[in-house]
């Protein structure tokens, strides 16, 4: 990482971590990933955040509906590869205009090693906004709060169902090999 | 060996659901939806149409949210059978005041009545016991739904899975309403919830 790089390069997920709490979001759904890993570290710990593993990312578009009914705001945090387990889950949100707010750290686009990762990544955000979700797309960590922020009122107080992307440049290289 | 109830599905859920009180209760979709409304619709009823495989979840969302109130999924092993993982999110949770039960007739009952897997002999109350449910069982008479109306309106002693042995069978449908955005205000508003 180069030294003239803005210091909250770093500190995105906390940035995230603060508007989130900033939004009231009580519940907070995961797929464990590594880009999202600080995140969720902080929900865990935080006890006013119910944090919830799941067994597939599927599970975390009713339970944010099952919240809302209840008066909890809900974030899911996934990888791309994640959004192709959740295609016709996003019916319910778009049926039922449900708050939905998405955080999404992509794969197969910037320096992938793994071709496995690539088809889906590549069909991430088209398959979103097929189903109905807008995708807000995050290529530079100082944009990254601003555009968290505008997410979360448009999906918590103008019932919309929205994606962050955040870019696979913006989370770096995944080291493959230790040298 | 699969193991065919002999319950009337309808009479089985006009025992269950009776007189409601604080109970919040998802259908899946299908007939689970068709039973609960058949037995008495209700503000804090929110009937699935769709959404396959995510009615234990909405359960989950929606118990964290209200550990106050005891919430019901009634739903069919056809539709629990796709969310087979979510037994193990709820176990890891869990929630106290959520009850899981499915009407369980071994078959897929909205499609033609192909079999289930749980008609070919899997017992997926014995799967959300293996994933660390608090109680999970069978019910296969009404002596026994009865016993377990009282049960699922308590907000302890959860999570708890109950599959209901049902015959099969499909009576005429009662069609709950399909408007998602009006069941979801109709909820909340139920609740004290700002509806936007």
């Amino acid at each position: 990482m180069d030294a003239t790089v803005d210091t909250t390069t770093e500190n995105w997920p906390d940035a995230i971590y603060r508007v989130l709490k900033d939004a009231d979001v009580r519940q907070a759904c995961y797929v464990p990933d590594a880009g999202h890993t600080r995140l969720i570290n902080r929900l865990i710990a935080d006890p006013d955040v119910e944090a919830t593993v799941l067994t597939t990312e599927e599970e975390g578009i009713p339970i944010a509906a099952g919240a809302w009914l209840g008066g909890q705001r809900t974030v899911l945090l996934m990888q791309s590869s994640g959004v192709g387990n959740t295609i016709n889950m996003l019916s319910l949100m778009a049926t039922c205009r449900f708050p939905f707010l998405t955080i999404v750290t992509m794969r197969g686009e910037w320096a992938e090693f793994n071709p496995w990762q690539v088809p889906m990544g590549a069909a991430t955000e088209r398959s979103l906004e097929m189903m109905g979700v807008r995708c807000m797309r995050v290529d530079k960590a100082e944009d990254v709060e601003e555009t968290v922020s505008a997410a979360a009122a448009l999906a918590y107080e103008a019932d919309q169902q929205i994606a962050v992307i955040l870019s696979q440049r913006l989370l770096g290289r995944k080291k493959w090999v230790e040298k | 060996m699969a193991k065919f109830g002999t319950l009337d599905r309808r009479a089985a859920v006009k025992r269950l659901l009776d007189q409601p009180g604080e109970l919040l209760i998802v259908t899946g979709l299908g007939s689970p939806g068709y039973d609960a409304f058949a037995a008495g619709d209700h503000d804090g009823s929110f009937y699935l149409w769709g959404a396959m495989g995510g009615a234990a979840m909405m359960g989950l969302g929606l118990a964290l949210a209200q550990p106050k109130r005891p919430v019901l999924v009634l739903t069919g092993d056809g539709e629990q059978l796709m969310g087979l993982g979510g037994l193990a999110t709820i176990a890891t949770k869990r929630p106290k005041n959520l009850s899981v039960v499915a009407l369980d007739n071994g078959h897929y009952g909205e499609t033609g009545m192909q079999l289930s897997h749980s008609g070919l002999g899997v017992d997926i109350h014995r799967m959300a016991e293996a994933a660390g449910f608090a109680a999970a069982r069978e019910i296969a008479n009404l002596e026994e739904i009865d016993a377990y109306r009282a049960e699922i309106r308590s907000i302890g002693g959860g999570p708890r899975y109950a599959t209901i042995r049902i015959a099969p069978g499909n009576p005429p449908r009662a069609l709950p309403n399909r408007d998602g955005v009006f069941l979801k205000n109709r909820f909340r508003a139920h609740l004290g919830l700002p509806v936007t």
